[in-house]
């Protein structure tokens, strides 16, 4: 029933991998994310933080 | 452009702000309660139902999910509708939100005090209760994601962005961490053994921190405080930045509970390193809700509403802050299982969600009744009260878990603990549990003239009606993107893509803590010596966990020299592998007992269950004579073994088949080693005689649940020193 949780896998090789792949998901992440932000047109930015005061 | 007419729904507004009124104020009382109980160890003498160990996970309950969720709901759905322009999407669900989270409220406040409780802390509440939240819980989400499909705004707001991720997140986080096999109705055990269910457990609790007490309060800061101020967000390219990196990195940070435990090393320190970067995004929320009141300062001097906003956002920019430093391996060391980390969590409860909560309702209350606030100077009292009352809380559990934890660590010169004693540690910092006492009554007196207040307000105001609005209905525009718009803004549009993306963020650090750990034998190793406990034993472990021991006991001896010193040989991981659930608790009231087994006798825990103070003078544990008395229940020990076995614990059927027998054989083993103390001899004796000579039915000691406990603390960490006293024998 709980063979998922209790299976083991047994040996860990190729974990150097890990950090490499941790690095390049968080570099991507960062700098798309900066990207989004720093491109985001003025006049827009303004509408939507206005969202909340015009009701 | 044709205008669309609707209502928005108030009323549902109005019965969750009544809702965290009464819980606030209940929750608060319980815990104050419980702070006395530090002071009065005996306040409930001889009440099952009143202990600290079963009425401290009513209070942490309360307080997250009764008080601080009813005011999520409150300032959700007032918010969001308002942002969407939209009335929230089904009545129906909206109030199956309501009355189905004050259902398990109740469930919760009936079950806990009687004890049942899967012990994992902030999610005690037993299976049925877990299934209940999950339903209302998913309720909330599909009403939440149904009314943003019929917004007439098209872009979402970053506040919504905040609680759509709440949304997921939690919803993960409670299923992953409330898997169980049922053994009765309100009985179970987790699916998780040990370092795992550890792990899992933290990863949830951390993140109940961070996805209900946090990203919710976030999305309402962004929107209320705007709203208070009457200026919008001091910058929402920051709000972008701040959403995205905060929840990407949080659901990373739940190992920072585990540290020099016997959690993987290397799970340790990706906790640590993700806490440190934690940081940046807290203090970037932080800055920017507190930056929204640039040029509005002025009013921060005599509007109450503003007031308590800024307490509270300076309070979260303490506790964010305190956080990364409490998870550097140096500073936990010093804090961990110490009254600092008390201090911690109520900087973030009582100033950050307390506060919030407060200002929020003091903003809405007069808006949604029609009038003013019935008493500014009252809300001004409250303020000022409760700002003491935080701060006369808080400071003096700083200083008493620096003393203790100074006092656990210190040596003499001939290498002996300079403390040894354990009570002496306490009995210096009982002032400070005094002080704590009287900030929490000032806190509550703050929350009491707060109802008054309210009260008064609704009682001069109009009645809540749903008020009406008006808006243009969306027009359709292309599913891609438009020219010249960019991809955010486009993301912004898409409600469901912004969900899934929300999700893969939080997914993403989840699964790569977890799984290894669960899958990689090398991370858990197995020490031949640790055997399953007897039944017996089985059996007292669940009434260690009724009683909730774990509230004030850890069993996890961290590898210091002055722990070993001690308590004995530092906690292995591959001692746990039978322990579902884990116990390894997380605040030491009283003294670490994973090598208690064997270092008193069965009548000094007899003794020490009937009047802890006559054992161990100065002592603050109160008296469990219900456990001397009450008959223990071996009905289910049967269905529980078998229980484990599916869970991977290697009973033999042999040892199911006879439990009854065996259980005999220990408890008539426990009887006869109390027969030695010759004061229980003559008073057991003597009371057999009198049930005899009234005819009154008596249960034997073997079969009291007091034998049972014993029997599993005399096993407590007593599989390694087996191995040690053989190794030795064989020198």
């Amino acid at each position: 029933m709980f063979k998922f949780i209790k299976g083991h896998l047994e040996t860990i090789t190729g974990i150097e991998i890990y950090p490499l792949i941790s690095l390049l998901i968080f570099f991507t992440f960062f700098v798309a994310l900066f990207w989004w932000v720093f491109t985001a047109k003025k006049d827009y930015i303004n509408k939507v933080s206005n969202i909340p005061l015009d009701q | 452009m044709e205008m669309q007419q609707f209502y928005y729904d108030n009323k549902i507004v109005k019965k969750f702000i009544y809702a965290t009124l009464i819980w606030g104020i209940v929750g608060f009382s319980v815990g104050l309660l419980l702070a006395f109980m530090f002071l009065f160890p005996n306040v409930t003498d001889g009440i099952s139902w009143l202990s600290f160990g079963r009425l401290r996970p009513l209070h942490t309950n309360a307080v997250i999910f009764a008080f601080v969720g009813n005011a999520i709901y409150a300032g959700v759905y007032y918010s969001l509708q308002r942002l969407l322009k939209a009335r929230m999407a089904s009545n129906f669900l909206s109030n199956f939100n309501f009355w189905g989270w004050q259902a398990i409220i109740v469930a919760a406040a009936i079950t806990l005090p009687l004890g049942y409780t899967s012990s994992k802390e902030y999610a005690e509440l037993e299976w049925p209760i877990d299934i209940m939240i999950a339903l209302v819980w998913v309720a909330f989400g599909v009403n939440m994601i149904w009314t943003i499909l019929q917004r007439r705004q098209r872009h979402l707001y970053v506040a919504i962005w905040f609680y759509l991720g709440t949304f997921v997140t939690v919803a993960v986080l409670h299923i992953f961490n409330s898997l169980a096999l049922p053994v009765s109705f309100l009985k179970s055990y987790s699916v998780y053994a040990g370092v795992q269910d550890a792990l899992v457990q933290w990863w949830y609790g951390h993140n109940a921190v961070a996805f209900f007490l946090t990203t919710p309060f976030l999305g309402l800061m962004y929107y209320f405080v705007p709203k208070a101020a009457n200026r919008p967000v001091y910058s929402y390219r920051l709000s972008i930045v701040h959403f995205w990196s905060l929840i990407f990195i949080y659901i990373w940070a739940g190992p920072h509970h585990l540290l020099y435990t016997s959690l993987p090393n290397w799970a340790q320190n990706l906790g640590v390193a993700f806490s440190i970067m934690l940081l940046a995004p807290s203090w970037g929320g932080m800055i920017n809700g507190l930056l929204t009141l640039r040029g509005a300062w002025d009013k921060v001097r005599t509007d109450p509403v503003l007031k308590f906003m800024v307490v509270a956002i300076t309070g979260y920019g303490m506790a964010t802050f305190e956080g990364p430093m409490l998870s550097l391996k140096n500073v936990n060391a010093i804090a961990h299982f110490s009254d600092w980390i008390i201090a911690h969590v109520h900087v973030g409860a009582l100033a950050w969600n307390g506060f919030f909560t407060f200002g929020m309702l003091y903003w809405m209350i007069p808006r949604m009744f029609k009038t003013t606030l019935y008493s500014k100077g009252l809300a001004n009292f409250h303020f000022w009260i409760g700002t003491l009352g935080i701060i006369l809380y808080t400071l003096p559990m700083y200083v008493a878990g620096f003393v203790q934890a100074s006092m656990w660590k210190q040596f003499n010169p001939d290498g002996s603990l300079t403390y040894g004693n354990f009570l002496e540690t306490v009995n210096e910092i009982i002032p400070m549990y005094w002080m704590r006492a009287i900030g929490g009554t000032m806190f509550i007196i703050g929350a009491i003239v707060m109802l008054y207040n309210v009260v008064r307000t609704v009682k001069q105001g109009s009645g809540v009606e749903d008020e009406l609005a008006e808006a243009a209905a969306l027009t359709k525009i292309s599913k891609h993107r438009r020219k010249g718009e960019g991809y955010h803004t486009w993301l912004e549009r898409k409600p469901i893509k912004l969900t899934i993306f929300a999700t893969i963020a939080i997914l993403i650090g989840g699964v790569i803590q977890i799984v290894p750990t669960l899958l990689v034998k090398s991370n858990i190793p197995t020490i031949s010596s640790v055997k399953p406990y007897t039944p017996l034993e089985l059996e007292g472990r669940d009434l260690y966990i009724r009683e909730g021991c774990v509230g004030c006991h850890s069993q996890m001896v961290r590898p210091f020299r002055s722990e070993v010193e001690r308590y004995g040989e530092y906690s292995k991981a591959g001692e746990f592998v039978y322990d579902h659930p884990f116990l390894w608790g997380s605040k030491r009231t009283g003294p670490d007992l994973h090598r208690i087994g064997s270092k008193y006798s069965d009548s000094w825990h007899l003794n020490h269950f009937y009047d802890p103070q006559s054992i161990s003078p100065g002592s603050i544990m109160p008296s469990y004579k219900w456990l001397i008395r009450s008959k223990l229940d071996k009905s289910n020990t049967v269905t529980k073994m078998e229980a484990m076995v599916s869970l991977g614990v290697p009973y033999s059927d042999e040892e199911i088949a006879n439990a009854q027998a065996l259980m005999d054989a220990q408890g008539k083993q426990i009887e006869e080693n109390l027969y030695q103390d010759p004061d229980f001899a003559e008073s057991y004796e003597a009371d057999k005689k009198y049930a005899k000579e009234n005819g009154q039915d008596f249960v034997e000691m073997k079969d009291r649940e007091v034998v049972a406990i014993i029997a599993y603390i005399q096993r407590l960490g007593t599989d390694i020193k087996v191995k040690d006293e053989q190794k030795i024998s064989k020198k």
